[in-house]
């Protein structure tokens, strides 16, 4: 990494004024479709339909009242943690067990494992969906697990379907990680004569932190953002997560721009207070996947 | 990091001076108590189970269902094989294949023509560690966090025929979602919107990982800005770019929340994802018919997954 010296970065010579004109055109170009949702969220129907929405005024919150009540949000939020936070913890737990063994040891099936599980992390949902959809509601649950008495439509059948799969994501990231540590830390623990298990969980998992931290964060938001298998395996409108609710309830909301706004607006706060407070594990997470260490 | 040693079990107890690697690992697996075989097993057995229950299995199924004229309703015993003819019946006499075909495609073109360069572009300005580039790069990655979904929502504030703000600016009358001649197009400007800062981060991370004496012996040389770029950090990255590539296409082949969202992939948003979920979950339950179409969207994938995991794995092996 280059790093200049502070009077060469404060030098501000033609071109880089050019350069900043650019990004900086560029940067509010990208943040004003977010920007006109907070804007439009905050005004109320009547004045931006007599004034027009290219306006100045009606402010108000009513449309965040309005739309928590109407779209039942604390349910459907409640919903989304009922099934993201078990479907993180498991994720990280399996992957990293997997990662482990295909870090630790080296077999000839190590490869193989990798690649099943990886790949399974990028086939389109859609080529799984036909059979899954027969299974899920073949799948009998007691009724204590599922009032549908089913897979389908149930937590557990969205737990699992995300579980499966997202371990690929992470057992690939976490795999590249356990192989980068010294291995004198298992000669030592093995002189010590700790277990498997020892190994892993307490000798591995430790220095796995920033690693297990950037998947977590990630695995947060993209299960929380996930639409597709909520859509198609769910039918009970009490039991949707947030971000697929949306679509339920867009028909309420559809003459009225205000309230699709503070409705937008409520079901990305989440996982924008995430990404602002965990900004640099976020990014990190992306950039594990992609490019080693 | 790929400095550090890799662990490797074989040489965590130094074999006898004279048995061979497979006589080392034999010894090393004797090493292991009982307890601690059933714990690795159970450690690999219990996550590929579910991955490959829920993953591979139903893949297997629907390239053996797309052979078939099941309906979904009937007992599996019969089920009639009938060869190719769900995929001649989906090429021939199932008028949105060939829409879904184009759309397919053009979204791959926007999003690898349009998107990844200028996010590629944006990734090589902000290398220059400019002053205030923290806000540059979160405003631009700002979208990758928000859901396709959801972002079909915050567009429809832009786009919408009475109420969006471009037709309230440019005084049209234009139903940027509705409209099948224009739909599509609306789509993908918001799709590519998320897709540049994605790219953008991956490329960051790619360049802050070049080797900086390689362009400091390129700027020694009195090599342009421009031609440094392409004859020596460009062919640097090509891990990156092949990533990028792979991430490309997959993403435009698994398109799907954002017409789902705007009218459920019909009247001119047709993709074959919108098709297949359409074929399952609407009024047809056409299964074997749908699973011709998903079998088209799983080789399809399949070819560039391979690609992309003999790029990664090359790369680790190094």
């Amino acid at each position: 990494m280059s790093v200049d010296t502070p009077a060469r970065r404060r030098r501000l010579t033609p071109p880089r004024i050019l350069l900043h004109g650019f990004l900086i055109v560029v940067s509010l170009a990208w943040l004003f479709p977010i920007a006109w949702a907070v804007l439009t969220s905050l005004r109320s129907y009547d004045y931006t339909a007599t004034n027009g929405y290219v306006s100045f005024g009606g402010w108000t919150f009513d449309n965040y009242v309005t739309a928590w009540r109407t779209a039942e949000f604390g349910q459907h939020f409640l919903n989304s943690v009922y099934i993201t936070v078990p479907a993180v913890l498991l994720t990280l737990f399996l992957a990293s067990c997997v990662a482990f063994v295909i870090a630790r040891f080296s077999w000839k099936l190590n490869l193989v494992l990798l690649g099943v599980f990886t790949a399974a992390n990028l086939l389109p949902q859609q080529a799984l969906l036909i059979p899954l959809f027969r299974l899920f509601t073949e799948v009998p649950l007691p009724e204590f697990m599922s009032d549908s008495e089913l897979l389908y439509d149930s937590y557990w059948g969205l737990i699992l379907i995300n579980v499966a799969f997202q371990c690929g994501f992470c057992v690939f990231v976490l795999s590249n990680y356990m192989k980068a540590l010294p291995r004198d830390l298992y000669e030592a623990a093995m002189v010590d004569g700790a277990s498997i298990w020892r190994q892993y969980w307490q000798v591995t998992m430790p220095l796995c932190r920033p690693a297990l931290a950037a998947l977590a964060t990630l695995e947060v938001t993209w299960i929380y953002n996930e639409f597709f298998w909520a859509t198609v395996l769910m039918r009970t409108g009490d039991k949707f997560p947030v971000t697929s609710s949306l679509n339920n309830l867009r028909g309420e909301f559809f003459t009225d721009n205000n309230l699709v706004s503070a409705g937008s607006v409520l079901v990305a706060i989440p996982t924008l207070v995430i990404f602002f407070m965990l900004q640099r594990h976020f990014v990190r997470g992306l950039t594990l996947g992609a490019s080693k260490g | 990091m790929s400095d550090l040693p890799l662990i490797q079990a074989d040489r965590a107890v130094p074999p006898p001076a004279a048995t061979t690697s497979t006589g080392g690992r034999r010894r090393r697996l004797r090493l292991l108590s009982r307890t601690d075989r059933v714990v690795i097993t159970l450690m690999v057995l219990v996550p590929l189970l579910i991955v490959t229950g829920f993953v591979w299995m139903p893949a297997a199924a629907t390239v053996l269902l797309s052979g078939t004229n099941w309906d979904g309703i009937g007992p599996l015993n019969e089920i009639e094989f009938v060869g190719a003819r769900n995929y001649s019946d989906v090429v021939n006499i199932y008028p949105p294949f060939v829409p879904a075909i184009q759309h397919n495609l053009l979204w791959l073109a926007a999003l690898f023509v349009v998107a990844t360069p200028f996010g590629m572009f944006l990734a090589v300005l902000l290398d220059k560690e400019l002053r205030g580039s923290r806000f540059y790069q979160t405003a631009l990655y700002l979208p990758v966090v928000l859901s396709l979904a959801l972002i079909g929502f915050v567009w429809q504030l832009l786009y919408s025929r009475d109420q969006g703000l471009i037709n309230a600016v440019f005084n049209s009358s234009i139903d940027w979602y509705g409209d099948s001649n224009v739909n599509i197009w609306a789509v993908m400007v918001a799709s590519g919107w998320r897709h540049v800062g994605y790219i953008m981060l991956l490329y960051l991370a790619g360049l802050k990982g070049v080797d900086p004496s390689l362009r400091e012996a390129a700027s020694v040389d009195g090599a342009s800005e421009s031609r440094t770029f392409f004859r020596v950090v460009f062919p640097v990255l090509r891990p990156i770019n092949i990533i990028v590539l792979v991430v490309t296409v997959i993403e435009s082949l698994r398109a799907f929340d954002l017409v789902w969202v705007v009218n459920k992939g019909r009247n001119g948003l047709e993709l074959i994802s919108a098709l297949v979920t359409q074929n399952v979950v609407g009024e047809a339950s056409r299964i074997g018919f749908g699973s011709a179409l998903a079998t088209i969207m799983l080789v399809v994938s399949l070819v560039f997954i391979t690609i992309y995991l003999a790029t990664v794995m090359r790369e680790n092996r190094e």
